[in-house]
């Protein structure tokens, strides 16, 4: 954790195929920024996309790193997978469109509403991949 | 508002884990087994009614500040669901009923 009067700056790691830890950095994140009374409504749009991107990170990839980044205008977090990327963005930001596993979907993941959930819920959000590589995902709420 | 305590006694719920929490105030409800779907659309509030038994209920239920889950037709929840139910004080309900009835008894009953 780095951290002066402009900006913050925090880790939390994911582990892929974990589903039993699934949501504790979002958790985590939720608990952080109610601490730094960042704005209510702010807060639950911000959880919704967090929670969709580390379970995306869970149910697709080896392993990732979420970045969290705060200063007084906005929070950037950054989900840094390393697995097997996505070879079409656009068709997998269509809502309904699921590569999860049967295994992953009787839990009642996989619906095809993760990525589509977090486009509705942060202001910005910003989605790179590399086959064979792994997947950058960056949300950005705006504070002000 | 009704409390969670009030709601289980005049619907008939056990129960199954989280009792501390059983004072929390209920604002409406949801019902969903996709969990991207409740992540997207339960408030804070609601009572989740559900079939889905494992911890990532929880970690929901959690996250989006739910009063409760219910538990339809029987099912039980996972060891791990009543540990993170119990630490967070978030109670697990059940009914032996499906989903359908206990939806329509609970509107019923907070629609007023």
């Amino acid at each position: 954790m780095n951290q002066d009067s402009q900006s913050m700056h925090f880790e939390y790691n994911v582990e892929g195929g974990n589903f039993s830890r699934a949501g504790y950095a979002s958790s985590e994140i939720k608990k952080l920024l109610k601490q730094l009374n960042v704005d209510m409504g702010i807060i639950k749009r911000t959880v919704v996309g967090c929670y969709e991107a580390e379970v995306n990170v869970v149910a697709h990839a080896y392993t990732g790193t979420i970045y969290v980044d705060l200063n007084t205008e906005s929070i950037t977090i950054r989900f840094q997978d390393e697995g097997p990327g996505i070879p079409d963005i656009d068709q997998a930001m269509v809502e309904g469109f699921s590569t999860a596993s049967s295994k992953v979907r009787e839990m009642g993941f996989g619906a095809g509403m993760g990525l589509p959930n977090i486009k509705k819920n942060a202001d910005q959000m910003k989605i790179s991949s590399i086959v064979g590589k792994g997947t950058t995902l960056e949300i950005t709420m705006l504070l002000q | 508002m009704m409390t969670l305590a009030a709601i289980a006694e005049k619907l008939g719920l056990k129960v199954l884990s989280g009792q501390s929490g059983m004072n929390r105030q209920v604002t409406g409800g949801y019902v969903s087994d996709l969990l991207s779907d409740v992540m997207g659309h339960a408030q804070a509030g609601h009572i989740w009614i559900t079939l889905q038994t494992h911890k990532n209920v929880m970690a929901i239920a959690s996250l989006k500040d739910l009063a409760a889950v219910i538990l339809v037709t029987g099912h039980q929840p996972d060891e791990d669901t009543v540990l993170q139910s119990n630490e967070e004080e978030i109670p697990v309900l059940g009914t032996d009923l499906p989903a359908f009835e206990i939806s329509g008894k609970l509107y019923e009953l907070l629609k007023t």
